[in-house]
């Protein structure tokens, strides 16, 4: 498709999700992109509707509405190009709908090429339901019914460099083929794989999979150790998406014809905006998104994009598995009173049980937040696990590395260098306080040095992902003005010590000439006033054993921004050190929740 | 959105219910339309295909894969058993012999000069999927399965746990606040289906697995017998396949919770009949509730029964309250103010007004369910 960026005036994009359809309007004004209008509608996809456009139209209608902007003709089409007063330029869209692309994985060994294999599926945007590796400590029978059991959209195979051993993924290839897989939509066709393995065995996977599955051959994922390539396999993934998948569903082939770019995955887009910005303005980010069911984890570390899908851990459908995996006590410790185990444990099925309701009272909120910050904090972990420097690689080391441990299989994740975390998802989107949003996200993910806080407005960053395909400059420059919503600066030391003791001495020169400054010790927590557009120069020292990006004791200075809430200093030291003691822990979560503003004074008396 | 609350839970006198009887597997469907069916009849029966094991056969005889073919004693497609020899090395002036035997009894299904492997099929499983209810069978999906239809009084549970069964309904609890408890398990209630009332505790659950009571219908139960009932905590729900000799249907929630009056009431005016209930529940799109059907025996006037009205929220619905502080309770809706509301949480949100038997309390709308009839 050609598109001249340069003409485009009016841009409409939709996300499909499970329950919600959104749409959004983004029109050119004064030489800038902006996005104007939003609209939404239940999705349409299962019965009785049974046709995804419906929905899209009905939010596409809204929008219109509120745009005062005829964007449907009398055929039920979308109009396009734009004029003066109808009709869009692009239309694009992604979709999550009927439980989004789900997909199993095959690699030879399980931290190195099967491993890839699953970055290249989730990067894809896809939910990975397993990995079977030639390593994986199950018997091949296991294996067999494992595959058996998984209906999966499709399966990415791996495994050996190329030019190296075949046997081994020739062996997976075996599995598969005996386990005679069954794709989860539609028995009328036969499942897709994708081989990305050691080229030299090509053929041998041919003869095992040509015939029963729809086979495709694209370059290999790992073809030597040291170096991932995992572009070719996330584009036949995004393909067969296309092809398969969206195929299936019902009113997708219609919406795949509107469409001028194609259908991504929701989170595959999200991941794909996130990468871009970060590349673009040279910084390390990471995004989350809670949903009712999953959290997604994106991050961008010194360039390298990692996602990881949590399958089940969410607000509503899987708040039942917060609660089994991150257990009370983990729970507890952030809520600022006590709580009777056996209330707790049915509140937290009944929501599980009728996952659209609502909290009603300040308590019920506080407990929500609370399993919400085990929910990112347990997701996190599951992150940082996975997004790590290339396993099984030999690492050539010159006397000057001796003293740097950073080895093969180390995280990537480097919460000191981080300097944007973006949040999105109902608990952290709809809280009433946007500083409830920034504690949730600094107690969950811990950020060290300074860190700046935002959130997704309107959920917007997939429909971005999808426009940066077609429109980078469009993307970029409504991802920056509308769509985060930016909540302030953090700004916490890393270490540990003893309650009381300084932790760090502070100055901030505030706009206006005015200048806070003070000292905080381990435990406290301080805020500082520094609104939406506003910037302050932040001066800090640490006491010896506490860094806040510069090495233990080292000062700093630098730039911070302020924002819906205000810039944050937190001494509570890290790791987060929560007392242990039931009383000495409600009197600190009372004092912090009381100086960032979290709940209302007389709840937290 | 036009629709802020949750529409309701079905707790119908009578209505046309239709069950998809559907294999794993494509096979063969046993009935034909028209046909009249109990629920334990068969209706649709596959062979899954059997276990599969791989043996590594050039491991066994020391050998390059690509020699395996020419060392197997027994083709592709010969069955043989367990312990059978079935690749045998050719050994140097015959002194010393490799020999594999077969790890299980089946089919030799593939022999891989690749790698050196060896697929063995075992014998086919029969799966059965059988009517569930007693009704009609009025339509057939070749080699998958069929339809089958019943007038039935029907009511949903909100979660439950174990498959599908049936039994003769009987009451345990004689109200709907009476909690269900070890000593009004009865050894006459053996293969039936019981209704309680508010909570079934753990002790009664246990008494009526030991009675061989085939379900439980309550309002209430507690999480924490949840987890002692099944050995884990349920993270997920999607439950149905759980082996645990008992059915158990939960129409209010958990915690200390009435069955719905009209739910009570109507169980009690069938009791004697046969109760088809299915305790599996999926949270998700697609959504999966427990039921509980009651065929009628008798033809219906389809003229009367079975119009179901699309209920509105509207001043006078009767709703349950979903979240706490209200959880549980029953009352009317008494008034809809249009603009949205702070609630105390400081989340601004449509709400309405719920008179509870002339207390009467504000409610967000998301918290509350239609009690549909």
């Amino acid at each position: 498709m050609s598109i001249d960026p340069a003409q485009i005036k009016v841009i409409l994009a939709t996300d499909c999700g499970s329950t919600t359809t959104k749409a959004i309007l983004i029109q050119k004004i004064g030489g800038e992109y902006r996005q104007t209008h939003r609209g939404e509608a239940p999705t349409t996809v299962e019965a009785p509707f049974e046709d995804v456009t419906m929905g899209v139209l009905n939010a596409v209608a809204e929008v219109g509405e509120l745009a005062g902007r005829r964007l449907i003709d009398d055929h039920g089409r979308i109009i396009t190009p734009a004029t003066e007063t109808e009709g869009t330029d692009i239309y694009i869209s992604t979709s999550s709908a009927g439980g989004g692309l789900q997909m199993m994985v095959a690699g030879v060994v399980r931290k190195m090429t099967a491993e890839s294999a699953e970055r290249a599926a989730l990067g894809a945007g896809a939910i990975v339901m397993d990995v079977i590796a030639a390593n994986d400590k199950r018997l091949p029978h296991e294996q067999i019914e494992r595959i058996r059991q998984l209906r999966p959209d499709m399966i990415v195979l791996s495994g050996g460099v190329d030019g190296g051993t075949m046997t081994h993924v020739v062996e997976l290839a075996e599995l598969i083929a005996a386990a005679d897989p069954k794709p989860r939509l539609g028995a009328s066709y036969k499942l897709p794989v994708i081989y990305a393995g050691n080229k030299d065995a090509r053929e041998q996977i041919k003869n095992e999979l040509g015939a029963m599955t729809d086979l495709y051959i694209v370059d290999n994922l790992r073809p030597v150790l040291e170096r991932e390539n995992l572009g070719p396999a996330r584009e036949k993934i995004h393909d067969l998406f296309m092809e398969h998948v969206m195929a299936q569903a019902p009113g997708y082939r219609k919406l795949m014809e509107w469409t001028d770019a194609p259908i991504m995955p929701t989170p595959g887009a999200v991941g794909n905006i996130l990468k871009r910005v970060a590349d673009t303005q040279g910084i390390n980010a990471v995004g989350v998104d809670i949903g009712g069911a999953t959290t997604d984890v994106f991050s961008v570390f010194d360039g390298v994009f990692n996602r990881t899908v949590s399958a089940n851990l969410g607000m509503s459908y899987s708040i039942s598995n917060v609660f089994a995996e991150a257990g009370l006590p983990m729970v507890m410790r952030w809520a600022p009173f006590e709580m009777d185990e056996r209330d707790l444990r049915n509140r937290v099925k009944n929501k599980m049980i009728r996952p659209t309701t609502i909290p009603q009272t300040i308590e019920e909120l506080i407990f929500e937040q609370a399993i919400a910050k085990e929910a990112l904090r347990l997701a996190f972990i599951h992150h940082k696990s996975f997004a790590t420097r290339l396993k099984g690689v030999q690492q050539q080391r010159t006397i000057g590395d001796t003293f740097e441990q950073s080895a093969a299989g180390e995280t990537l994740i480097n919460m000191m260098t981080l300097n944007l975390l973006v949040a999105s998802g109902g608990v952290l989107s709809h809280a009433p306080r946007m500083s409830q949003t920034a504690m949730m996200l600094i107690d969950a993910f811990a950020p060290e040095g300074v860190t700046r806080l935002a959130k997704d407005s309107i959920f917007m960053m997939p429909h971005l992902g999808v426009l940066a395909e077609v429109h980078p400059q469009a993307a970029t420059e409504v991802f920056t003005k509308d769509c985060l919503i930016y909540l302030g600066t953090c700004v916490a030391a890393a270490g540990q010590g003893k309650e009381g003791k300084e932790c760090f001495t502070y100055r901030v020169e505030l706009p206006g000439g005015k200048v806070e400054e003070g000292a905080l010790a381990f435990g406290q927590v301080k805020f500082i006033p520094l609104g939406d557009g506003e910037e302050a120069l932040f001066k800090a020292k640490p006491a010896r054993g506490f860094d806040l990006g510069r090495g233990s004791g080292a000062a700093i200075e630098t730039t911070v921004w302020g924002g819906t809430v205000g810039l944050l200093l937190d001494a509570r030291g890290r790791p987060l050190a929560i007392p242990e003691n039931l009383d000495q822990r409600l009197r600190a979560l009372k004092s912090w929740m009381r100086e960032w503003k979290i709940y209302p004074e007389e709840r937290l008396v | 959105m036009a629709h802020t609350y949750t529409p309701g839970l079905k707790v119908t006198e009578q209505q046309l219910v239709r069950k998809s009887r559907i294999l794993p597997l494509k096979g063969n469907v046993l009935v034909r339309v028209g046909q009249l069916v109990g629920p334990d009849e068969v209706v649709a029966r596959t062979d899954l295909p059997g276990e599969a094991k791989l043996m590594n056969i050039a491991n066994l005889l020391n050998v390059e894969p690509s020699e395996v073919p020419a060392h197997m004693i027994r083709p592709e497609g010969d069955a043989v058993r367990e312990g059978e020899i079935i690749a045998r090395s050719k050994s140097f002036f015959g002194m010393f012999k490799s020999q594999a035997a077969a790890v299980m009894t089946g089919t030799i299904e593939k022999v891989n000069s690749v790698t050196g492997q060896v697929l063995l099929r075992g014998p086919s499983l029969p799966v059965e999927v059988r009517a569930y209810v007693s009704g009609k069978v009025v339509e057939i999906r070749e080699r998958e399965g069929c339809v089958v239809e019943t007038w039935a009084s029907f009511v949903q549970g909100i979660f439950g746990v174990g498959g599908e069964t049936n039994g003769e309904l009987m009451l345990a609890c004689q109200t709907p606040d009476q909690q269900l408890t070890p000593e009004l398990i009865r050894a006459d209630m053996a293969g039936k289906v019981i209704v309680g009332g508010s909570r079934v505790t753990a002790a009664a659950l246990h008494q009526a697995i030991k009675s061989g009571v085939r379900g439980v219908v309550t309002g209430g139960f507690d999480d924490k017998d949840l987890r002692d009932l099944l050995g884990y905590d349920l993270g997920v729900a999607i439950t149905g396949a759980e082996r645990l000799g008992i059915t158990l249907i939960v129409t209010e929630g958990f915690g200390d919770i009435n069955m719905a009056g009209k739910t009570f009431d109507l169980l009690k005016s069938k009791v004697g009949r046969l109760a088809c209930i299915n305790g599996a529940t999926q949270i998700r799109a697609g959504v999966i509730r427990p039921e509980v059907v009651i065929p009628m025996d008798a033809p219906v006037d389809t003229s009367v029964a079975g119009k179901e009205h699309v209920s509105a929220l509207d001043i006078g619905s009767p709703v349950r309250v979903i979240r706490m502080p209200h959880f549980g309770r029953i009352g009317v809706v008494s008034a809809l103010p249009p603009e949205p509301r702070i609630l105390e949480s400081g989340s601004k949100a449509r709400v309405l007004e719920v008179d509870f038997d002339g207390e009467r309390a504000i409610v967000p709308r998301a918290n509350v369910e239609l009690i549909e009839g």
